[in-house]
């Protein structure tokens, strides 16, 4: 008799569906967003039509909500890494980008990102990247802001590296970057100091000219 | 590297700038771009159906057809388009891997069509998107298993032996195949027909027959035809004792054979015979050899040879088995419990048939089982109301199990096979994602090494692979990295000889005892504890053990711009010129010099040996040159 009750109840419960899983998936809001026009877009950034087109048909593709969050950012920024570890710099790197500090970047922020990158003037470049070292935003680059950021970077090496990483060799970076940057000897680098040190340099002011054609 | 990642790389480049404060060296030069990056719209014509899209999409797998230049042979000239001569349907699906990244195979379509498809259009199907990959794994493996199974039954009746096969061999071939020949299928049925005789025999005599004459017992007819039995169970073992060793002789592998559970079976059913041959007609020992009697109703096991579907429900048994235990186990805690309880509840009765509590046992199971054969039944009144909770909880504990076991069973038989394709497709993606990380950490190591810093203009850039534009730029990328921190990218081998021979110099520079000695971190790798003599290529020195080596002349190579071979490298060993007035050896190198990309392998102490050479160091930093120091 147990046998029959047994199979009575199984073929009852077969009958039944699942009919609960459907209704949670349909809850998820997908929040988009949507850029200004492409003529605001064009006055804003240095950027032609053309090339504001196809800039925004590559991110489109990538984001179709129209905004990158930090995790997303941080697994594309690190796929052109491969030997080592890009995660913390691509975190940086975000905040440099992330203008508005809401934690997405979107397609203005990353247009006006790269007209400055590439596009801008000298002393626009300058300032962004002193923005990119100034971790806290309060103006100055300390050495432990200084030190942070160039730990990242010696992270995206990897650990396979020629020569091979000294413990030191992160500091003198540091140290040869500050003694070089900090004209007044105060400890922190300001803008003035470092916008002044990085036009005095040759290297540097030609180098910056090497990224114009990347678009 | 991932299609919409090269639609991320000029971004990339451009944060590049946040490097240049901080490079040790210059940056190189950008790879220039042959072609104007206008974006064009292709119009792609498959079998009178056009599909526009634009160049860039196509160019995002640039190892394809459509993405490389190979399409170039399908262009028409006249109607300036790529005409295809396939099915549209499944372009639309191509198509759609190109612009989205993943790649979904449409369910109405033969799995075979679709696989042509992808291999002409030169897409490896590994790349299918999670959401179709499971129905199309499961409709390839039935499509093969279908294949398979044509193909198996084809070769069985076309008895494909190949003619030089040992007679071994073929008998083999014949047990496991019946349907081969025809001696094989009728050893077949006679075996089957004898294993039915044996079965049938045993079962008869215990039947009772009719009694001897003078005799009022009922005789079982075992006893009473014992002759005509016992030649009956002669022959059978007789015939099943000769398959047995014939199919030990044929067996290719006659360990594996042996552990077979046929083969097992085999054993177990002839063994009581020849165990009763042997014995003697004991008192003792015949209640033991009646015992072993028993066995011989395990030949009903071997027609599981004989019959598909018995293999089939031994196999389901032993895949639930863990299922059929969990039941056991609640049972057993049921019965238990209610045992326990029902003993205690009928002690006081008098006569009680609940002597112990293992005697309570077979009362709960015939109750729970809603059995009731009534032999025990409880008199108080608290046993009878615990008998009742017993019998109820009965249909529960055994009735709720069984339908749980048997969807689990399907359900867990099913998952698992799912569980068991995760796997394995999470193996095979991780291996190729593994395999694409490191295609590009050596693509840019080859890169390196077959002079793609040169400069371009010159001709020896021809003899550069042809290599696509993004990949140029990524490394470019790279490079300007390596630049910045002034070390280079190498890979784990090479990393691991400088490893080797860092250390060896080290030690060497110990046994010298040079006074001032600089402790120098060597953290890169750990200290390996036995000296090895290690061969270096270029350098003169061999490292023996515990020999006091002099580190008498230091050669200082001042590589040009390029790379260089090893053995020019060889060529070009300079005395040392202490010029101490322009510049100075450093205790502590600030930053290692950079020697050229081909020969990492080279030895190269640390600092610790310096001191031992140059007393007089005074620190300083260099900029400009390479220099590479080898010790002797």
């Amino acid at each position: 008799m147990g046998a029959v009750v047994g199979t009575l109840t199984m073929q009852t419960r077969q009958r039944r569906p699942s009919r609960d899983k459907i209704d949670d998936e349909l809850e998820l809001s997908i929040v988009c967003h949507r850029p200004e026009g492409l003529e605001q877009l064009e006055a804003q950034t240095n950027f032609s039509k053309k090339e504001l087109q196809v800039l925004y048909r590559g991110f489109k593709n990538e984001c179709p909500c129209g905004a990158v969050n930090e995790e997303t950012f941080k697994q594309i920024y690190s796929q052109f890494f491969p030997h080592g570890d890009a995660s913390t710099y691509a975190h940086y790197l975000f905040n440099a980008f992330d203008s508005s500090q809401n934690g997405s970047i979107k397609f203005e922020d990353f247009v006006t990102a790269l007209s400055i990158l590439l596009r801008g003037t000298t002393t626009e470049k300058l300032q962004w990247t002193f923005n990119l070292y100034d971790i806290n935003r309060d103006g100055y680059i300390s050495k432990e802001e200084m030190t942070d950021i160039v730990k990242a970077i010696y992270d995206m090496m990897g650990r396979y590296t020629y020569p091979a990483l000294k413990t030191d060799t992160l500091k003198q970076h540091v140290d040869a970057f500050f003694r070089k940057m900090d004209k007044n000897r105060d400890g922190v680098v300001t803008l003035d100091e470092f916008i002044h040190s990085c036009q005095e340099d040759e290297n540097i002011m030609r180098s910056l000219q090497l990224f114009e054609n990347v678009i | 590297m991932a299609a919409g990642v090269a639609t991320w790389l000029p971004f990339a480049r451009a944060a590049a700038v946040g490097w240049l404060p901080l490079a040790k060296k210059t940056m190189p030069k950008p790879p220039l771009d042959k072609k104007s990056r206008n974006d064009e719209i292709l119009f792609v014509n498959v079998s009178g159906l056009r599909f526009q899209t634009w160049k860039n999409t196509l160019d995002r797998y640039p190892d394809t057809l459509l993405g490389s230049s190979e399409k170039e042979f399908f262009f028409n000239e006249d109607t300036q388009e790529y005409f295809f001569d396939r099915d549209p349907e499944m372009f639309r699906q191509i198509l759609n891997f190109y612009r989205t990244g993943k790649l979904h195979y449409p369910r109405q379509e033969c799995i075979q069509a679709f696989d042509e498809e992808l291999a002409f259009y030169g897409i490896v199907p590994d790349i299918i998107g999670d959401c179709c990959m499971e129905e199309y794994r499961d409709r390839k493996k039935e499509n093969q298993e279908r294949l398979a199974e044509d193909t198996e039954a084809e070769m069985a009746t076309d008895t494909p032996l190949p003619p030089d096969s040992t007679s071994r061999e073929r008998l083999w071939r014949a047990f496991e195949n019946p349907h081969t020949s025809t001696m094989a299928l009728v050893f077949y049925y006679v075996t089957g027909f004898f294993i039915a005789v044996s079965v049938i025999a045993n079962v008869v005599e215990t039947v009772p027959c009719r009694p001897l004459k003078g005799s009022k017992r009922d005789l079982p007819c075992g006893e009473k035809f014992s002759l005509a039995f016992f030649c009956m169970d002669t022959a059978c073992v007789l015939i099943f004792t000769f398959e047995y060793l014939m199919r030990l002789f044929a067996a290719p592998s006659r360990c594996k054979f042996m552990r077979s559970v046929m083969s097992v079976i085999d054993v177990v059913a002839i063994m009581p015979y020849y165990i009763g041959l042997v014995m003697p007609e004991n008192e003792d020992v015949s209640g033991a050899f009646v015992t072993l009697r028993v066995f011989r109703v395990f030949r009903i096991f071997k027609f599981s040879r004989h019959s598909q579907g018995l293999r089939i429900l031994g196999y389901t048994l032993k895949s639930c088995a863990s299922e059929l235990g969990f039941l056991l186990f609640s049972l057993t805690m049921a019965i238990i419990i209610f045992a326990t309880v029902m003993f205690y509840a009928e002690k006081g009765t008098k006569g009680t048939n609940f002597t112990s509590i293992p005697a309570s046992f077979w009362y709960t199971i015939v109750t729970m089982t809603t059995l009731g054969y009534g032999d025990m039944v409880p008199n108080t009144i608290a046993g009878k109301i615990f008998g009742s909770i017993c019998s109820l909880s009965g249909v529960l504990v055994i009735a709720l199990p069984v339908p749980v076991i048997v969807s689990n069973f399907s359900r867990i038989y099913h998952q698992n096979q799912r569980a068991d394709k995760m796997r394995a497709q999470q193996k095979v993606r991780l291996a190729r994602i593994r395999l694409a990380k490191k295609g590009t950490t050596n693509a840019f190591l080859n890169y390196k090494e077959e002079g793609g810093f040169q400069d371009r203009d010159s001709d020896s850039a021809l003899c550069l692979k042809n290599r696509s534009s993004f990949e140029h730029q990524h490394h470019h990328l790279l490079h300007c990295l390596e630049k910045t921190t002034n070390h280079e990218f190498t890979d784990e081998l090479t990393y691991s000889e400088m490893c080797m021979t860092e250390s060896v110099g080290y030690r060497t520079s110990r046994s010298t005892s040079i006074s001032s000695q600089q402790g120098v971190a060597t953290s890169c790798c750990p200290r390996r504890a036995k000296r090895r003599a290690i061969r270096l290529a270029n350098s003169t020195v061999s490292v023996s053990r515990g020999s006091i080596q002099e580190l008498d002349t230091l050669q200082v190579h001042k590589s040009s711009a390029g790379p260089q071979s090893r053995s020019s490298l060889n060529a070009r060993t300079e005395d040392l010129k202490l010029n101490c007035e322009d510049r100075d050896f450093t205790a502590a190198i600030i930053s290692i010099p950079t020697p050229p990309a081909n020969t990492p392998d080279e030895s190269l102490p640390p600092s610790p040996a310096i001191p031992g050479i140059l007393r007089n160091s005074r620190a300083i930093s260099y900029t400009h040159e390479a220099f590479k120091i080898s010790s002797l």
